[in-house]
């Protein structure tokens, strides 16, 4: 109670002194302008086509990818993932005991806050709690059946609205508030942030890419990159971008990962699911 | 004649002892540039603000000490102290600079 009244108070006196506007933290505010840049920005762009990451960005990819989509390269790990999924555990639970309405449609509602242990939970991490509980190993959280099972879920997940919550909590606000430093961060010898390639330059291109706008880009994961030739998580994108930037990357569903991916997708609520996707 | 073979001696052992200490020299050297630019990786480190270049810096640096090239290896080992450093500068201006960034 003590934590709420201090955080109201820090609110209320940022929201009084304009020059302190930085310092706060309003969610709400911050979607409102978010959505408002992208689409103003991009006024052609459907809404919903955001999710299509580069695809929504240039006429020529958009071609390419639609013929891509006859034969989506993601549809291996789709099938894959339906089996891992349905596969008993060797206690004779699978992974539909873990999870709300048995694990099918509900992409939407992750990564959320968990009160009981203070953190954002991610599909993946919800994924190797439910091994782990069920005396299963963990996954490997970039590749193979990590990627196929989140494919999976995605996949039957389609179309759904993102809803990601950020509850009354200061916990949850401070993790909001730590996903969005670091996606505004500049970090690695290149001296960029999240925000340089898919704010400031989203729509542009970075050798022979488009770069992907931040509005709905985690709608797709996982996703089938040409340039790894194989499947990979929303894990394997963030270590991805820190190397390509010179910058180590962080464990895997480290808390900073978890905190910009819980930002990120709720910068996306509204927008549908439309994972697994395929990019260049 | 007598006094030869001390003498003799005596100049084997000096000239011996300059070589070591030729060769220590820049071992030496090249043992605390890298300590430093270890003890600056480390923190980059600390701050998960590390460079992937520093990482590779340093790496090469212990690989051309090993093959006895220390020169090359002390340039390296400073080369990944200021890359640490320069890591360690960029977090620090970036603990409230990100905050620009914000569209709002």
């Amino acid at each position: 109670m003590l934590r709420k009244l201090l955080l109201l108070g820090v609110l209320a006196f940022g929201a009084a002194h304009p020059a302190r506007a930085a310092d706060t933290v309003d969610p709400k505010a911050e979607f409102t302008a978010f959505r408002a840049y992208f689409t103003s920005r991009f006024p052609k762009v459907a809404l919903d086509d955001f999710v299509n990451g580069p695809y929504s960005m240039d006429e020529g990819l958009r071609k390419q990818w639609k013929e891509i989509e006859e034969f989506p390269p993601y549809e291996f790990a789709v099938d894959k993932g339906k089996e891992l999924f349905a596969k008993p555990f060797a206690n004779g639970k699978t992974y539909a005991d873990c999870f709300p309405d048995k694990g099918i449609g509900i992409r939407q509602n992750y990564p959320y806050f968990d009160p009981k242990s203070g953190q954002v939970i991610t599909l993946e991490l919800a994924l190797n709690q439910c091994r782990e509980a069920n005396g299963e190993k963990p996954l490997d959280y970039q590749k193979d059946d990590m990627a196929a099972l989140t494919a999976y879920m995605a996949f039957t997940s389609r179309g759904k609205r993102f809803d990601i919550k950020i509850p009354d909590d200061p916990r949850a606000l401070a993790a909001y508030r730590k996903g969005e430093e670091y996606f505004y961060t500049r970090r690695g010898q290149l001296n960029f942030s999240c925000a340089s390639c898919h704010v400031q330059s989203a729509g542009n291109h970075i050798r022979t890419e488009v770069l992907a706008p931040a509005l709905g880009i985690m709608a797709a994961m996982p996703i089938y990159r040409s340039e790894w030739g194989s499947m990979g998580t929303t894990s394997r994108r963030l270590t991805s971008c820190n190397s390509q930037v010179r910058a180590v990357p962080l464990p895997p569903q480290d808390e900073l990962y978890r905190d910009v991916e819980y930002f990120l997708t709720y910068m996306g609520n509204g927008l549908p699911v439309s994972g697994p996707g395929a990019r260049p | 004649m007598r006094c030869a073979l001390p003498i003799s001696l005596m100049v084997f052992v000096a000239a011996a002892g300059l070589t070591m200490s030729a060769l220590a020299a820049p071992a030496d050297d090249f043992k605390a540039a890298y300590a430093a630019a270890e003890r600056a990786s480390k923190q980059a480190a600390a701050l998960k603000t590390q460079w992937t270049t520093t990482v590779a810096t340093l790496k090469a640096a212990q690989a051309a000490a090993t093959a006895g090239k220390y020169d090359e290896a002390i340039a390296l080992a400073k080369q990944a102290q200021a890359l640490a450093e320069a890591s360690i500068a960029q977090a620090e201006d970036q603990a409230t600079a990100w905050k620009a960034g914000v569209i709002r």
